[in-house]
């Protein structure tokens, strides 16, 4: 490239360094996904304490703004931010300004206002939480970005998964379904390539994004291969986000009977996996929700302790070591 | 027919410049004599005869720039650009005619429309400007507008440009009416069934964003069907923005068995890649998007061997409020006339990946051939229509640096090699940042 002089501008003093934000798994190294679980960790050895709150964030403000509905994200992230003693506040666009047409620049300046420590965004858009970084001095943790980033899943995944195996190097992970408007998936492939897993994506060929293989995973159409995995995690059809008369697949029976995830296709004792909410009876079949080899409750559970790790994480820039210092003052 | 405001013609001699014309087979270090508006004489150690002179001393003399894509936004989005913004941004960006699409709100589909733009012109061009009516009303891709009506009125060509003319049968009757218009159509290639929901080219990187893809053959399908369509009826047709390697394969194949068929690319898709989106950077949003590497050098080796004969900005302003919120609710669509050439000085003449002269060949006689307007050229005889370019400028974008009314450029923030010193169009100075 050519060479580039030097402007007055590069002459002025650095900045201040930027402030931590989450909003991709691309951000992150193994390092840091290493020390986000080991905190994870250690606050699921405190949540077994009869008094199940922290002191840690006292005085911090966590601001929910969720511009799209959700259950086990908003309500997890809720009680994180409460088990760490921080006071939250919960924004939802329906019944705001939003709905009198106010743009998220100026939503996210109106409420940057209150001078939130962290803001927890999700947003039907892709890069919201980034623009919303740039706009307000919070640090700001992506709760999902449209079919693009949703990190504090995949991080709550490889925990369910560290949990359950042990380790994640080397383990085989089959993605099956709706890959194409999946912000989870996304943020899977990345994490589990990121800490050595195998990931093999199985779908409709039209659910599978052309050039997806880039990331580090494998793909086929053909439901079989989800028998050499160790681990099975199905994802739902989003029919909220599937253009009308798209013809991604002929029809949902036949996506059912051709990729939903039935007791038959598994092995016995595979590990299965759901981020929720579950559409039972079309991407999976219902025994095979409610079998014990099934960990979505494990991953509801894992996501409150992964949440804590994130916030804490981003506030006190906390290694492990000074985690077990403060774990130690609150006993 | 291009129009401008009033401006005296100038009795000017420029001296010490290289005076590079590729087309003239000109390169030497001349002074050049301008009286009345015209080239009058070329050689070493010029006499004043009592004209201003223009010390090019360190810098370039080259026929000065043509830009067959412009949005001037007039009328209805005058807060983004008008005729005199636009054309003040096109006289600093080098250029000494332009040509402004039919995109606006009402349409450039009646004369009524048209004939008020063109007096708007008279009133407040910097520099020459053409304008483009629409092929179908409203752009609406039913009904043909009346197109020889249009042409009296003074339209350069037409074109629905922002939206493809998706039914075939209206696009023959375009094509065969251009019999009687003997005006060329410009096309917005797209199949509109292959591109919905998409914001950004179909790749690996639309996969890993989560974006909606907008497949190269979404562009080419189109191509091929109206160069098809070309072929049949033995009519000229000009094909903008190509973005897609398979759009340019059908072009030079159609050209190579007579197809009279014309083609632009756009600085952006000259320099960038696919890869600039990560940024989520709504001022690298364009439609047809940026696509993969290997189709940047397509586009690349297509203007090197003259395949397409013109850079086109395809200047696109935008309001800040509309650019400022997430990537997919943005609008297509950057500027380009500030920064055409020093973008592809810095990024392909530079780095020598083409040379000077082509870039200069594309962005001047390629462009002005496109819908047939007079060459520049530094020739005796030749209305003065100059660019002074000082090739060892380097400069910062700057949102307060631009005379477009719209700051949604894809190179805010970078530091670019080359600057227009200074424009002379149609014998007229409308750009100098020389010391006097």
């Amino acid at each position: 490239m050519a060479e580039i002089r030097l402007m007055r501008d590069d002459l002025l003093p650095p900045k201040a360094p930027p402030r931590r934000h989450l909003i991709s798994i691309a951000g992150l190294t193994r390092d840091d996904v290493e020390r986000l679980l080991a905190t994870a960790r250690s606050f699921e050895r405190a949540l077994e304490r009869e008094v199940k709150k922290l002191p840690t964030l006292r005085g911090r403000l966590v601001l929910n703004l969720f511009f799209e509905s959700s259950t086990r994200t908003s309500s997890s992230f809720e009680l994180a931010a409460k088990r760490l003693s921080a006071d939250t506040m919960s924004f939802k666009a329906s019944g705001s300004s939003v709905e009198k047409g106010e743009s998220l620049k100026d939503t996210a300046i109106t409420l940057g206002a209150y001078d939130p420590d962290v803001i927890v965004i999700r947003h039907a858009h892709i890069g919201a939480p980034a623009l919303v970084a740039g706009w307000t001095s919070a640090h700001v943790v992506n709760a999902g970005d449209g079919k693009h980033q949703h990190p504090t899943q995949a991080l709550l995944d490889l925990y369910t998964l560290s949990a359950e195996f042990g380790k994640i190097d080397g383990l085989h992970v089959a993605i099956v379904g709706d890959v194409l408007h999946s912000r989870v998936a996304r943020s899977n492939i990345q994490a589990l390539a990121l800490m050595g897993a195998r990931v093999t994506l199985v779908g409709p060929p039209a659910l599978i994004p052309r050039g997806i293989e880039a990331l580090g995973c494998e793909t086929t159409t053909e439901i079989g291969a989800i028998e050499a995995a160790d681990v099975v995690y199905v994802l739902r059809m989003q029919r909220e986000r599937m253009l009308e008369g798209a013809n991604y697949v002929p029809s949902l029976r036949e996506y059912t009977a051709r990729w939903g995830v039935t007791p038959d296709r598994l092995r016995p004792g595979q590990k299965v996996m759901h981020p929720g909410p579950m559409n039972r009876g079309v991407e999976i079949d219902p025994l095979v929700a409610d079998a014990a080899d099934a960990l979505i409750e494990t991953q509801v559970r894992a996501g409150l302790v992964t949440r804590m790790a994130v916030l804490y994480d981003l506030l006190t820039h906390g290694p492990v070591a000074v985690q077990a210092a403060a774990m130690h003052e609150v006993a | 027919m291009l129009v401008r405001g009033d401006a005296p013609a100038e009795n000017l001699l420029v001296t010490g410049a290289r005076v590079l014309d590729p087309a003239a087979g000109v390169d030497a270090r001349i002074d050049v004599r301008i009286d009345d508006g015209v080239i009058a004489q070329l050689g070493t150690s010029l006499d004043r005869n009592g004209h201003r002179v223009v010390d090019g001393t360190g810098l370039v003399l080259a026929p000065a720039f043509v830009d067959p894509h412009v949005h001037l936004r007039v009328p209805g989005r005058e807060d983004e650009e008008t005729i005199a913004s636009g054309t003040a941004a096109a006289a600093a960006g080098g250029y000494c005619a332009i040509v402004a699409m039919p995109n606006t709100d009402p349409v450039v589909d009646s004369a009524a429309v048209l004939g008020a733009l063109v007096e708007d012109a008279r009133r407040e061009a910097a520099i020459p400007v053409g304008f483009l009516a629409a092929i179908t009303k409203g752009q609406a891709g039913a009904e043909l507008t009346e197109m020889a009506e249009l042409a009296d009125a003074g339209a350069l060509g037409f074109s629905d440009d922002g939206r493809p003319v998706v039914a075939s049968g209206l696009m023959r009757r375009a094509l065969q009416y251009g019999a009687v218009t003997g005006r060329k159509l410009a096309l917005h290639c797209e199949e509109p069934t292959l591109t919905r929901g998409a914001h950004m080219h179909e790749g690996a990187v639309s996969a890993e964003l989560g974006f909606g893809g907008y497949p190269s053959v979404g562009e080419s399908v189109m191509v091929e069907r109206d160069l098809a369509l070309a072929a049949y009826e033995e009519r000229p047709l000009h094909l903008l923005h190509l973005s897609a390697r398979e759009s340019v394969a059908a072009l030079r194949a159609a050209r190579e068995r007579g197809v009279d068929a014309t083609a632009e690319v756009t600085p952006h898709h000259l320099c960038l890649t696919d890869e600039a989106v990560r940024s989520l950077d709504s001022n690298v949003k364009m439609n047809p998007p940026l696509r993969s590497r290997e189709e940047r050098a397509a586009l690349i080796d297509a203007l090197r061997d003259g395949t397409i004969g013109a850079v086109a900005t395809d200047h696109a302003p935008h309001a800040r409020h509309e650019k400022e919120v997430p990537f997919e609710e943005a609008p297509f669509g950057v500027t380009g006339l500030e920064t055409a050439f020093a973008a592809l000085y810095t990024h392909l003449v530079e780095p020598g990946v083409l040379p000077l002269e082509t870039i200069l060949e594309r962005m001047s006689a390629g462009a002005a051939r496109t819908f047939g307007l007079d060459e520049p050229r530094i020739a005796v005889g030749s209305r003065a229509n100059l660019v002074l370019l000082d090739l060892d400028a380097t400069w910062r974008v700057r949102e307060d640096g631009f005379r477009s009314r719209s700051t949604n450029s894809w190179l805010l923030g970078d530091t670019l090699r080359g600057k227009v010193r200074a424009t002379i169009a149609d014998g007229t100075t409308v750009f100098s940042e020389l010391r006097a």
